[in-house]
């Protein structure tokens, strides 16, 4: 029988209503997620020093924006997703040099990125944008 | 760490994937650079929120801040690129992968050079 004819009884996977989540694949996904919007946070950026440089008027529309409840949210998730990426980044060199690639080092080394990048994040949040 | 390239390959800087190599090292390398300048980017930002018009220029405007700003924002700019890249190598094909990553390419060139003209301008007075 050839292999493309072998009845296939094996599972399909992943199969996305019976995918068992776990810490490995979500803070990979998250790093795609965070590093997609920590670019467009880049253009954001770029953006500030433009209207910086525009004068005052246009300036104060720059600063109205980030202080209404969707500039907060802009920001903050400017913050979190920085710090998360740049944990879970530096995870991903100690990868590349060959560093912690045993399944307990992964766990480890991710709980370490998640409990870091929370606590600057709920830092900076409270510091910077003043919630408390 | 090894060189697996064939000497072909290495003398033409090119992997197995055309420009993978080269690629890579540029994210690593983006990647490490970006480790003390998003730091000391999001501590920047913490410390200025709230300031007015002038502060934020005087800020904007000092000779470190100047220099350590392009670097942020050209660096992160190029490692981000580099990275969409891959991101829509694995999501899109044929003509539309290539327009969707010459489009990423060119919005970060242009946004790049347009902050650097920003900052300049605003260092030296303009
Ligand atoms: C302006 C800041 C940054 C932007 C816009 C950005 C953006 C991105 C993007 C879009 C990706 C591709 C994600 C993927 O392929 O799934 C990526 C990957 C990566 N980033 Fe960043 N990033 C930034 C800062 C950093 C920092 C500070 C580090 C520190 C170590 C870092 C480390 C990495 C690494 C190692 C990868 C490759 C991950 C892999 O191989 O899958 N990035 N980044």
């Amino acid at each position: 029988m050839s292999v493309v004819n072998r009845p296939s009884n094996r599972p399909l996977s992943p199969h996305l209503q019976i995918y068992r989540w776990q810490l490995t694949s979500v803070l990979s996904i998250l790093h795609r997620a965070t590093g997609i919007a920590l670019s467009v946070g880049a253009l954001y950026l770029a953006t500030w020093v433009m209207y910086a440089a525009a004068g005052p008027r246009a300036y104060a529309l720059f600063q109205d924006f980030n202080a209404s409840i969707l500039g907060r949210i802009v920001l903050g998730g400017w913050l979190f997703s920085a710090f998360y990426h740049l944990c879970n980044g530096i995870r991903h060199l100690f990868w590349d040099a060959c560093y912690g690639f045993e399944l307990k080092d992964a766990y480890r080394s991710g709980w370490i990125v998640v409990a870091v990048s929370l606590l600057a994040t709920v830092l900076s949040w409270i510091v910077g944008l003043r919630l408390v | 760490m090894d060189d697996r390239r064939t000497p072909l390959a290495r003398a033409r800087g090119l992997g197995s994937a055309k420009d993978g190599v080269g690629h890579w090292w540029a994210q690593r390398l983006t990647a490490i650079a970006l480790i003390p300048l998003v730091v000391w980017f999001a501590v920047s930002l913490v410390m200025l929120s709230g300031a007015d018009y002038a502060t934020v220029r005087a800020w904007i405007g000092s000779p470190l801040v100047m220099v350590l700003l392009i670097l942020t924002i050209g660096i992160g700019l190029h490692h981000g690129q580099l990275g969409l890249q891959v991101v829509l190598e694995d999501y899109t094909d044929g003509a539309w992968r290539v327009v969707w990553i010459v489009l990423v390419k060119f919005i970060a060139a242009v946004f790049g050079l347009a902050a650097i003209v920003a900052i300049l301008r605003i260092g030296f007075g303009g």
